[in-house]
């Protein structure tokens, strides 16, 4: 029995095998010109709708797929296949800006929004960081001013995974001045007269994920697009984080078993002094402690979403998984890089695209820093 | 109409081979599993008879528990039904016994179609479906590349691939077996959909006395073919095998080197 069997349903690897087919097929053997480019095909949100995989992890009352964390994490598994984790992610934003919308529960926005997102229809995205706020999400300063009808927004976002083609954006602006209690999500057509969105950011990694900046002056968005009431913000924010940050686990140890693959098919395969690299003891060992940690990682990943999926309150864990995952995902990669030399240094190999993709992990859906902050507070330190 | 899908799950290509300890075949325990490749194409095209003249689509694949994950899978894509030859008395049958028992089980549920995937990816003897035929005593072709029902006058033409790119066209009487070459079709995916409607979907156990089969007229047993040993090739030792490294100009002139001066055969 293999390490991770426990865990596993003969569902849930088909369903990590519908992804990887469809990511051997659709993604992978055009990875390099997409991350070159900065973007994908926009037809690619459909493929995968088709088959079922923007679904995962939505209920079929809301056109999804069904399924929950694990699923997720199967899709992920899968999905990063594609050799490109900027495709994954940006496919998956809708992964983050649903959940909001489709906990509030209000059918209409469920049916305008909700539905052709998972159809492949429209693109979504999660606006919530500002060029001011990030992880002080409290510090937001977008406004939403109602007037009748209408709320009027003013601001701007950052760093908005998908936002360059997003048609829709679940954003997060203050309705109110209290910290917490004044923060709302909309639910912003980006078609809206007034939305501005930048040409693409220039990253350090997820190159074929669009990145943009997007500016709100006047906006008028009908009340009716207002996500969950005035101050509802907050709680679904908070209850969005845990799906977020758990994906980005996710992201995180298969960047680092991909790594893991490579390094050890290329120590295998490298001569110096006569023999493969793998053979030296010193490299022997590096591959061992990534393994191990990689090992680790995953394991402390499907635990966490096993028990998420049994309904527990798991947000100490889900943080603590995340940051494990996230640091295993930047180490790993960052050792394979180091097997592969100067080759690992050069844009050809997967596992400089994989280290640089591996940056972002601690950083986003909450910093590691962050993340110790909510892991002390639940510890009560 | 009913067409009979076989499949059969093999290591999965990505899979990173060990031999087991008596290197007798390779190591199974911690492996990764799929269905034999071109049994997919088999099973795409048994699926679009369905879609084009209505009837079923049966799964049949023989071999042990894990098996039900890829009868999953194919049930997943959109089979109606499978049948698992779920017998630890099979354990060990060749290519002619599995032949025999499959032939039986075929012929037990009954079909129009039978189709089978050219060859297996872990064995690669291509003798299954031929030998099936015989054994239900229908006409079979080999190695298609496209089928075309006639359910009106009950035939099916079979273009079959031979040399240098040209077909042969063949028209057999159902019921017939057919087996396909790899690419005939693109395989669609087993959908989020398929996979959660797959779980309601029946598999139904067949041991060998459900057959009306003896102990002795299946597995190892009854086979007159075993293998006596599995290996890597290995790299180095003269006449076994070589791999040319460094650049690929100089690795395919060192290639064509041996092959003039060695292999004697440019």
């Amino acid at each position: 029995m293999g390490f991770f069997d426990n865990f596993l349903d003969d569902e849930m690897r088909l369903i990590r095998d519908t992804c990887k087919t469809f990511a051997e097929r659709e993604i992978a053997p055009f990875a390099d010109d997409w991350e070159r480019n900065g973007t994908f095909p926009r037809e690619l949100y459909k493929k995968a709708a088709a088959a079922g995989i923007l679904g995962v992890g939505f209920a079929a009352s809301v056109g999804g797929s069904g399924g929950g964390a694990m699923q997720m994490l199967m899709m992920i598994e899968g999905m990063m296949r594609g050799r490109s984790t900027g495709v994954a992610v940006s496919l998956g934003s809708l992964g983050i800006a649903l959940p909001p919308i489709i906990a509030a529960g209000d059918r209409a926005l469920i049916d305008r929004y909700a539905r052709p997102v998972l159809a492949g229809e429209m693109i979504a995205a999660l606006a919530i960081t500002e060029p001011g706020a990030g992880s002080d999400v409290a510090g937001i300063r977008t406004s939403a001013h109602r007037d009748g009808d209408e709320y009027v927004v003013n601001g701007s976002k950052m760093f908005i995974t998908s936002g360059v083609r997003a048609d829709l954006l679940t954003t997060l602006v203050r309705t109110g001045d209290d910290p917490h209690g004044g923060v709302s999500f909309l639910a912003i057509e980006t078609s809206s007269p007034g939305v501005q969105v930048s040409r693409p950011l220039e990253k350090h990694g997820w190159c074929a994920s669009d990145t943009a900046e997007i500016f709100f002056q006047n906006v008028r968005v009908p009340a009716a697009n207002l996500i969950g009431g005035e101050g509802a913000g907050f709680p679904l924010l908070m209850r969005n984080f845990q799906s977020e940050r758990l994906a980005l686990a996710g992201y995180g140890y298969v960047t680092a078993e991909l790594a893991l693959e490579e390094a050890r098919r290329y120590a295998a395969e490298r001569m110096a002094f006569g023999r493969p690299i793998g053979k030296f003891q010193t490299t022997r060992h590096k591959i061992v402690d990534m393994a191990t940690r990689t090992v680790a990682a995953k394991t402390m990943v499907y635990q966490v979403a096993s028990r998420l999926d049994a309904g527990e309150y798991c947000v100490r864990e889900v943080s603590m998984a995340k940051n494990v995952a996230a640091e295993t995902a930047v180490s790993v990669s960052y050792d394979a890089v180091q097997i592969f030399g100067g080759l690992g240094y050069m844009r050809e190999t997967f596992v400089e695209r994989l280290s640089r993709d591996a940056r972002i992990l601690p950083i986003g859906g909450g910093t590691q820093e962050i993340m110790k902050e909510i892991i002390a507070k639940a510890m009560g330190l | 109409m009913k067409v009979v899908i076989c499949i059969k799950q093999v290591a999965d290509k990505d899979a990173r081979l060990k031999i087991n300890g008596a290197a007798t075949w390779i190591e199974e325990s911690e492996l990764a599993w799929a269905i034999n490749e071109a049994d997919l194409f088999a099973l795409e095209e048994g699926l679009r008879l369905k879609e084009k003249h209505g009837g079923e689509v049966v799964l049949l694949s023989m071999g042990p528990a894990r098996t039900q994950e890829a009868l999953r899978k194919a049930l997943a894509m959109g089979a109606d039904r499978a049948l698992h030859l779920d017998d630890p008395a099979f354990e060990g049958s060749d290519v002619a016994t599995a032949a025999r028992i499959i032939a039986k089980a075929i012929a037990r549920d009954g079909f129009d179609l039978a189709l089978f995937g050219v060859q297996s990816d872990d064995l690669g003897s291509a003798q299954l479906a031929p030998r099936v035929a015989e054994h239900l005593g229908v006409p079979h072709a080999a190695i298609a590349m496209g089928i075309a029902v006639d359910a009106g006058s009950g035939t099916v033409t079979v273009k079959r691939e031979l040399d240098a790119g040209t077909l042969e066209v063949v028209a057999l009487n159902l019921p017939a077996v057919v087996s396909v070459q790899l690419g005939m079709n693109e395989v669609r995916y087993a959908s989020l959909k398929g996979i959660m409607a797959a779980k309601k979907k029946p598999i139904a156990a067949i041991k060998a006395a459900d057959l009306g089969l003896s102990a002795a007229q299946v597995g190892a047993a009854a086979s007159r073919t075993q293998i006596l040993k599995v290996g890597f090739p290995s790299a180095g030792e003269k006449g076994k095998a070589e791999i040319f490294g460094g650049p690929p100009a100089q690795a395919v002139a060192a290639l064509i080197e041996k092959l003039r001066k060695e292999a004697k055969v440019l």
